[in-house]
């Protein structure tokens, strides 16, 4: 465990820790652009010189590890020039187009030289080495020749991530430029991480592109809903639209990546959204009030089970809610209804496809959370449509958009047996369109709480606006459900309802929201 | 003077095996197998060969430095990239005296327990290319190369390798990557190619003059090369001197040769009686030297001195009249299309020299504009991966300081003083 100093902060480190990974432990931020935490180091982009007592040269601190009563400067004037010198270098070439750049405000360029440059420049502008701007290279992406600082991230990434090597580098000098091979354009799942990793505006997403000024977004730390990986993200807003995920980094989950197509999840919170309750009467829909559409909801439950029997009620839960929201449905059907009919399922259409990397071909964010929580899936599931199909079931509590992998049609020709159903999501789809009561709920972005994921980590998001139009947070919406059943639950939150569930459910005994943190907990097995 | 690799390069027949072995090639080689491996490697430290690449490293330390174990296999990268402007030396082995280079290596791999090794030869070197090919083939139909070479039990496959054509690859690390089928950008170091390099295995990388002199450190002693030498530096140097002198050409030279002599004496002054202005002593990297500085001993650490190097030993006779601003326009041209890309400093900073140096030339200079050019240098040397960046700003640098006023007279007129010089 090596010591050194660094501008006189003493610090110790373990065996193999680099100059720049120790400045980091004491709160010495040293500047860095090929230096990613997730790749190989490359020591290319020469800005984080740094001195180090008994070498001539400035030393690159992202390639220099640490010895034994090494000295350490970030702060002489020497390394100043030195950073400043090469920030300079990097920006001759830059086309200065930050008014229309999609990086403008998370900019490692902008930053930097708000720290180390603010130096006029000393390049003629003429003499600026134009390159090609706005080529679409495929995937998520589109690469601006002009703004790349050539630091070699997503060449790295490529290789040593996703194994396709899209990109590389061409040409030679200051003519050096990133490009795909002819025809080739980006061929993986990974895409979208490259417009996180590039450190300037030279690769952004096409998504994204000119639709927000990052600065005017607020962040909130959530988890993918896009299958049972539970990657760690950030879900950046404005007002009540989501505009983008970022992967967060959890070495136990995701490292520093997320997939494409979670990339774009974030569209279910904008898009296609039930806002208000209604009914549907007589084939057409009506308004209704949250006053009135829950007793009535709870009404026709009650009805249901006290004319034809507990077994004529069924509840389908969904593996998009959170484990809080399952375990209030679970007792719902349990205590309230009486009924052995709940089951969940996986299956989504179109679902199954995966790959070695994060992908899984479950869906849903929390398929292992509702099986911990004793919800059956399966044939369980395969049972309760059977009887769904022979008409046994009168009334039915169906929680999200989708019935498991059935089409529309097929989903409208099963549910056309059941007399009453009653549906909690939060988009419209074929389930929404069959149902006699429509329930709106909050969606990922709106509402907290905790998925469990396919290897049993329980891991926390957070709310990062009020539910939109009249949506309705779940758990307050079914504790007026399970009220107007005749309970008297005083929930307020979910993290009262995590507490309740951590007392009775074996998996979860003993952890609260503090224990599961930042970076989720493993459920008992 | 008693040479090492000239003796018999005039002999057109010393090309081919029949004529190498006739003149004794080969015969170091098989003196080599009945030795013990370290009394091999003792010799070459005794003889203190310093690497003839440009850098001058003790050949005998840089063997040293591959791992005590040999529980991986090793590798030898011959460097015959030599790209250095200025520099020619290498060639006249290859072309002359191919067998004095596959016997060299022969006898370092077999004393380094290397089973195969690659030349890396510059993909310009198209006619040395072909004759170096056939002398490896000659070696292994004679049994100097290939499975039990010379009956000894020791097999070793030579490759020759030719490379596209950069500069950049000619730095190890380099030569190496370019091996592999990979972009030639130099390597981050550590680990040094003794530990991990070629295919990621242990490698010893050396100038194809370095290893020509194996045979002749073997057959004749260590201790009788160093004799050749000066103390620091032991042995011959081949001396390339191209420009407008009377006899260009490369020399074998001893190690205590003044420079002066070399452009003078050897090569015959220049062409006309023209009055000299300016040298650059050791290939277009090293700092030049004004005509009033060449009254010094061509060795590595007299050259130091004086703050300039012997580097390749390729000295570039600038007489009188040439416009010095245009010479280092041209050679910036040179590093800013050479620069690989990958650092920075020298991606860019390369190309700046290229354009200030270009449009002072062209009377477009700026007032500044020679400041800035130390100011860039400043900020490129000792900044990078490899030393191209160093390569382009030491030229740049010494120009300016041993020729400032053509400088600013460029500046000030507006045109250069010089018109057509070349």
């Amino acid at each position: 465990m090596p010591n050194l100093t660094i501008d006189g902060l003493a610090v110790g480190v373990p065996e193999g820790t680099t100059i720049l990974a120790a400045a980091k432990q004491v709160g010495i931020h040293i500047p860095h652009y090929c230096y990613h935490t997730h790749l190989s180091i490359a020591g290319n982009c020469r800005m984080c010189l740094v001195e180090v007592e008994k070498f001539p040269k400035l030393q690159t601190a992202c390639s220099t590890v640490v010895t034994e009563g090494m000295v350490v400067r970030t702060d002489t004037e020497k390394v100043r020039k030195a950073v400043t010198g090469v920030l300079e270098f990097l920006l001759i070439h830059h086309p200065i187009d930050c008014p229309i750049c999609d990086q403008a405000g998370e900019c490692g360029l902008q930053d930097y030289y708000m720290v180390y440059g603010l130096h006029r420049s000393r390049y003629a502008l003429e003499d600026k080495v134009h390159k090609k701007k706005v080529q679409d290279i495929g995937g998520q992406i589109v690469l601006d020749a002009e703004r790349c600082i050539l630091c070699s991230r997503c060449v790295r990434f490529l290789d040593e991530v996703t194994g396709t090597r899209e990109l590389n580098f061409f040409q030679r000098g200051d003519h050096s430029e990133i490009s795909i091979f002819p025809g080739r354009p980006l061929d993986n799942n990974y895409t979208g991480n490259l417009a996180d990793i590039c450190p300037v505006g030279a690769l952004t997403s096409k998504d994204f592109r000119f639709k927000c000024r990052v600065w005017l977004l607020k962040g909130v730390e959530s988890i993918c809903t896009g299958c049972a990986r539970g990657c760690n993200i950030a879900a950046h807003f404005k007002g009540d639209i989501l505009y983008r995920y970022k992967p967060r980094v959890n070495d136990a989950v995701n490292r520093a990546w997320m997939c494409d197509f979670g990339r774009l999840e974030y569209k279910k919170a904008n898009d296609a959204r039930l806002l208000a309750p209604f009914v549907r009467e007589g084939g057409r829909e009506k308004s209704a009030s949250w006053g009135a559409i829950v007793p009535q909801v709870a009404l026709e439950l009650s009805r249901a089970v006290e004319r034809e029997g507990a077994d004529a009620v069924a509840v389908i839960a969904s593996p998009q809610s959170s484990n809080e929201e399952l375990y209030l449905v679970r007792r719902i059907a349990a205590d309230r209804l009486g009924t052995k009919n709940l089951a969940f399922t996986h299956r989504t259409p179109g679902d199954g496809f995966s790959d070695d990397l994060l992908v899984l071909a479950d869906k849903n964010p929390n398929s292992r959370g509702a099986k911990l929580l004793g919800i059956p899936d399966g044939e369980a599931f395969d049972a309760l449509i059977g009887k769904i199909a022979a008409g046994r079931i009168r009334a039915l509590l169906l929680f999200g958009n989708v019935l498991g992998a059935f089409t529309e049609g097929e989903t409208a020709g099963l549910l056309s047996k059941v007399p009453f159903i009653a549906q909690v999501g939060t988009n419209t789809g074929p389930v929404s369109k069959a149902a006699h009561a429509v329930l709106p709920s909050a969606s990922f972005a709106e509402r907290g709480g905790t998925f469990t994921n396919h290897a049993g980590r329980v891991q926390r998001f957070h709310a990062g606006f009020p539910p939109r139009g009249k949506a309705k947070n779940v758990i307050e919406l079914l504790c007026d459900l399970a009220n107007g059943l005749g309970a008297d639950w005083t929930f307020t939150g979910e993290r009262s309802v995590f507490r309740a569930l951590s007392e009775t459910e074996t998996p979860f005994r003993g952890m609260t929201y503090e224990s599961v943190g930042a970076f989720g907990q493993e459920a008992a097995r | 003077m008693e040479t090492v690799l000239t003796t018999h390069l005039a002999d057109d027949r010393y090309r081919r095996i029949d004529g190498y072995r006739g003149s004794g090639g080969y015969e170091a080689l098989r003196k080599a197998v009945s030795m013990p491996r370290e009394s091999i490697v003792e010799e070459v430290r005794k003889a203190n060969l310093r690497g003839r690449g440009g850098a001058g490293f003790p050949a005998g330390v840089k063997w040293g430095f591959l791992p005590k174990d040999f529980s991986r296999p090793r590798v030898l990268v011959v460097n015959a990239d030599e790209g250095e402007p200025g520099t020619f030396k290498d060639r006249l082995i290859l072309t002359r005296g191919p067998h004095l280079l596959v016997e060299g290596i022969a006898i370092t791999c077999y004393a380094l327990a290397i089973h195969s090794a690659y030349i890396y030869i510059r993909g310009e070197y198209v006619l040395e290319a072909r004759i170096l090919e056939e002398a490896v083939a000659e070696a292994y139909a004679a049994g100097f190369l290939g499975k039990d070479l010379l009956g000894s039990g020791f097999d070793l496959d030579v490759t020759v390798h030719r490379g596209a054509g950069a500069y950049i690859c000619g730095e190890e690390t380099s030569t190496i990557n370019s091996l592999e089928g990979k972009r030639g950008w130099p390597r981050l170091k550590p680990p040094f190619p003794a530990s991990v390099g070629a295919f990621g295995l242990p490698t010893l990388v050396n100038n194809v003059e370095t290893l020509a002199d194996v045979p002749w450190i073997v057959a004749n002693g260590g201790e009788r090369f160093a004799a050749l030498g000066c103390e620091k530096n032991g042995g011959t140097r081949l001396v390339g001197v191209s420009g407008p002198v009377e006899r260009p050409g490369v020399y074998e030279l001893p190690a205590n040769v003044n420079l002066r002599d070399v452009i003078y004496d050897i090569a015959g002054g220049l062409r006309g009686g023209k009055p000299l202005k300016a040298v650059i002593p050791g290939g277009s990297s090293t700092p030049v030297l004004r005509a009033e500085e060449i009254d010094v001993t061509f060795d590595i650490e007299s050259m130091a001195k004086i703050g300039t190097m012997a580097g390749t030993s390729g000295v570039i006779v600038i007489p009188e009249g040439t416009c010095m601003v245009r010479a280092l326009s041209v050679l910036m041209n040179f590093y800013a299309h050479e620069s690989c890309g990958q650092c920075s400093p020298c991606r860019e900073g390369t190309g700046w020299l290229r354009k200030i140096t270009g449009r002072i030339e062209a009377g477009e200079g700026r007032p500044g504009d020679v400041e800035l050019i130390l100011d860039l240098c400043d900020n490129m040397m000792g900044r990078t991966i490899c030393a191209l960046a160093d390569a382009a700003a030491m030229p740049a640098q010494s120009f300016i300081w041993k020729f400032r006023e053509e400088f600013d007279r460029h500046i000030a007129e507006r045109k250069c003083p010089f018109g057509n010089s070349f």
